[in-house]
């Protein structure tokens, strides 16, 4: 079997279990699965960029998939009237302000001679910056949050189209990135690892306290939709041509409006898909992916060739994670809404190294797949576990309180199945999937 | 008597709780910090270990309240320590056996072993929320408080109280012993010298006839009751949620790194350096100010540095400074 056929048959495999789901569950479960497993790919592209093109260790994806979902906010929700006059300059301007007191302490440090003179006017630009942010920060913020608190109270975004939000998620990740990379990617890998573990824990804590920003905990709804390629399920349900064509695949017009709804989400994402797949197998085969190999491989040695190692680090560094900050901004669109507090590190971070070590790490196509399988089992795991658990408790007597908390701890099966297939695949066949080549 | 009252609820506010929360820390460092010296990676099951180990812990404890057992004014908890230590013992030996011992005899790069125990952190995490599920668990007992606020001010005559409770104090006691009890094991046994010496230099260690699977396996011993206690002690003093072991990573790896990774000294170093500035930063600091101040310099603000939910950015600040004015650590670690 030539590796084509191989690769060909288990993406075959893959669409064959979603297709099954919708002939056995429903076709919007179906869909839905698509649909998270296309953006799971794509953040698998990003996560397949830094670990396997250039071994950089992050676990901080969660962190730019929630900047994606920022992204989403602020530029096409509309703006809250009011807000920007009310306190949104301040609030720019205290951002400045601590931007530049830490620039300030920056260039103090690299400028000035070593010793007390030099720490101590650190300290003082520090704590001298940081109360002058909070006194011009605070009532602005304050200003902002106070307006029509129950359905607003954020400065809202700039009222674009949502698909602008996409690269703009993108960039914001991007942004992000090269400033967490500045500082810690000259770290050892664990050292990289932790410091991307933290990140991503305050970027969401600053999604869930900072409510000027995005309302925090009390989320945002009604994201607008990509349209005219996605529209809303009463418009079609209006729209007579539309029932006519319903009527012709033999549907009732509601089941067809959030079936088209969902596969016109299923279209984008799969150019999204494509377009990046393309994209990383081109950067894969070039010169500039075999340095990346390189350095992987042997830091010195191509350090020693004439590779600047820390730039091609922050290089790959920053585009990954602008990848998964795309991904981000998709989910959020897909979603509707902004939940801060939906972001679990098991889920956002780890779930997508499990997808890209199963796949096939270094290998685009093997992340891709990697990413359909493993969001398959996330769904499917579930009903799974609570059928398997209704089978042995079956001869239980009912009422019984093992009974109960079997059938009750079913959900929790998937992170167990989760590990279970990490390290079946990390020790078995630790190249995934489909491996590097 | 406005300064002993600025202090009294600065120990009662500050003091205190990050002296408690300090130890727990250092006790879940101390096991980072061990299988770094060791076995060689940074271990990211050590929080759902620590989970784990609590929740043995807990259903001991619910199963000796059944019984009627109880422990006096100490929590029953205490009791169940040496079941749970046991019970996680068993659990972080299997692991060693089933994963980790394959890919040492491979002499697999350290990250391949960061990222085997992310696959064992899904799969103790799904146990755990499998076995006693997500939610909160109360499991602490006895007397709620070693001195209550109201007896502290009845006994001093000071407008502010100091309030202790039974299970800060028996954290930093049982965390005390502990301590105790590695040191003298690592400076004075026989086995605790061929640990270290195994830590210093693999393959002196293994030329001298120490038998390095004997070493992993005490290592492994050693995490899992440091771990078990580390985590039963922050479920008595707050409680016992999944979840939040889970979170305690962060600050955990920042004791040990800031310590200096492998140096037991830093990791205890390490614990209280993040543990006092996780809570001096997101206190709010009114209280002590007023007593102190002149009236007419009274804050009026709370003059709280940074809200409670950021104290995770406090530990990562921390943790960048040190790593980027001293890499190895405030104690000299080791890099691998």
């Amino acid at each position: 079997m030539t590796e084509s056929v191989k690769n060909t048959l288990l993406f075959t495999i893959v669409g064959g279990l979603i297709l099954l789901t919708g002939f056995t569950q429903s076709w919007n479960a179906a869909i839905l699965i698509l649909n998270m497993g296309l953006i799971s790919a794509v953040m698998a592209l990003g996560v397949n960029l830094q670990w396997g093109f250039a071994g950089l260790f992050n676990v901080g994806v969660m962190g730019f998939v929630a900047l994606g979902g920022l992204a989403v906010v602020l530029v096409s929700t509309p703006m809250t009237p009011g807000a920007w006059s009310a306190g949104g300059y301040g609030i720019v301007l205290a951002l400045l302000l601590g931007a530049a007191t830490i620039v300030a302490t920056v260039m103090v440090a690299q400028k000035l001679p070593k010793g007390r003179v030099r720490t101590l006017s650190i300290i003082g630009i520090l704590v001298v910056g940081f109360f002058v942010f909070r006194a011009v920060f605070d009532p602005n913020a304050a200003a902002v949050e106070a307006i029509n608190p129950a359905v607003a109270g954020n400065l809202g975004g700039l009222n674009f189209p949502v698909l602008l939000a996409w690269p703009a998620g993108g960039l914001l990740a991007a942004g992000a990135a090269w400033l967490i990379g500045k500082t810690a990617l000259g770290l050892r890998s664990d050292y990289l690892a932790i410091a991307t573990l933290g990140i991503a824990e305050i970027i969401i804590a600053i999604l869930k306290n900072e409510d000027w920003l995005a309302r925090g905990v009390k989320n945002v709804y009604g994201i607008p939709r990509p349209a005219p390629i996605v529209g809303y399920e009463v418009e079609l349900q209006n729209d007579p041509g539309f029932v006519a064509r319903a009527e012709w695949f033999g549907l009732d017009p509601v089941t067809a409006s959030t079936l088209s709804v969902k596969l016109g989400y299923s279209l984008l994402f799969l150019i999204v898909l494509l377009v990046l797949l393309w994209m990383a197998q081109k950067a894969l085969h070039s010169p500039w992916g075999r340095m990346m190999r390189a350095i992987r491989d042997n830091e010195v040695a191509a350090e020693a060739m004439g590779k600047d190692v820390t730039r091609r680090h922050l290089q790959i560094f920053v585009l990954g994670s602008a990848i998964c900050g795309i991904a981000g901004a998709m989910m959020t669109t897909l979603d509707g809404q902004l939940t801060p507090s939906a972001y679990q590190p098991l889920r956002f971070t780890f779930l997508v190294w499990v997808m890209v070590i199963v796949g096939g790490s270094g290998n685009n196509l093997g992340a891709v797949l990697g990413a359909f399988v493993i969001w398959f089992l996330w769904v499917q795991v579930e009903p799974i576990g609570l059928w398997l658990m209704n089978l042995i408790t079956s001869g239980m007597p009912d009422g019984s309180a093992l009974k109960a908390h079997l059938i009750e701890s079913a959900a929790h099966m998937r992170l167990l199945t989760m590990g279970l297939i990490l390290l079946i695949v990390l020790r078995f066949s630790p190249r995934g999937l489909i491996p590097e080549k | 008597m406005d300064i002993l009252n600025a202090l009294v609820a600065l120990a009662n506010f500050v003091l205190v709780p990050a002296i408690a929360y300090g130890s727990q820390l250092a006790l879940g460092a101390l096991g980072v910090t061990l299988i770094y010296g060791i076995l060689r990676f940074s271990n990211f099951a050590h929080g759902d270990t620590m989970a784990f180990g609590a929740m043995i812990a807990v259903l001991v404890t619910w199963g000796l309240q059944a019984a009627g057992i109880s422990f006096g004014p100490l929590p029953t908890a205490l009791l169940a320590l040496p079941f749970a230590i046991l019970g996680c013992i068993v659990l972080v030996l299997i692991t060693d056996r089933l994963v980790y011992r394959f890919y040492r005899e491979q002499k697999a790069k350290p990250v391949i072993l960061v990222i085997v125990s992310m696959g064992v952190m899904f799969i103790m995490n799904g146990l755990v929320r499998f076995i006693i599920g997500p939610d909160d668990q109360r499991f602490s007992d006895g007397a709620r408080f070693l001195i209550s606020a109201r007896d502290f001010k009845a006994m001093t005559g000071l407008s502010e109280g100091l309030a202790i409770r039974t299970s800060q104090a028996i954290t930093v006691v049982v965390a005390v012993v502990a301590v105790a009890l590695l040191f003298w094991f690592l400076n004075k046994t026989r086995t605790g010298k061929s640990m270290r010496a195994y830590s210093d230099n693999e393959d002196l260690a293994l030329l001298s006839g120490i038998n390095p699977e004997r070493v992993v396996m005490i290592t492994w011993i050693i995490v899992a009751a440091l771990a078990t206690t580390a985590g039963v002690l922050y479920g008595l003093d707050k409680s016992f949620k999944p979840f939040v072991y889970f979170q305690l990573l962060l600050p955990i790896f920042a004791s040990a790194i800031v310590g200096g990774l492998g140096s037991p000294l830093g990791a205890i170093a390490g614990g209280f350096i993040i543990a006092f500035s996780e809570v001096t930063i997101t206190y709010a600091w009114k209280k002590v100010l007023t007593y102190l101040a002149p009236e007419s310099l009274e804050p009026s603000g709370l003059v709280q540095f940074l809200s409670t939910d950021y104290k995770f950015a406090v530990s990562f600040v921390i943790l960048l400074i040190v790593l980027l004015f001293k890499p190895t650590g405030l104690f000299k670690g080791k890099a691998v």
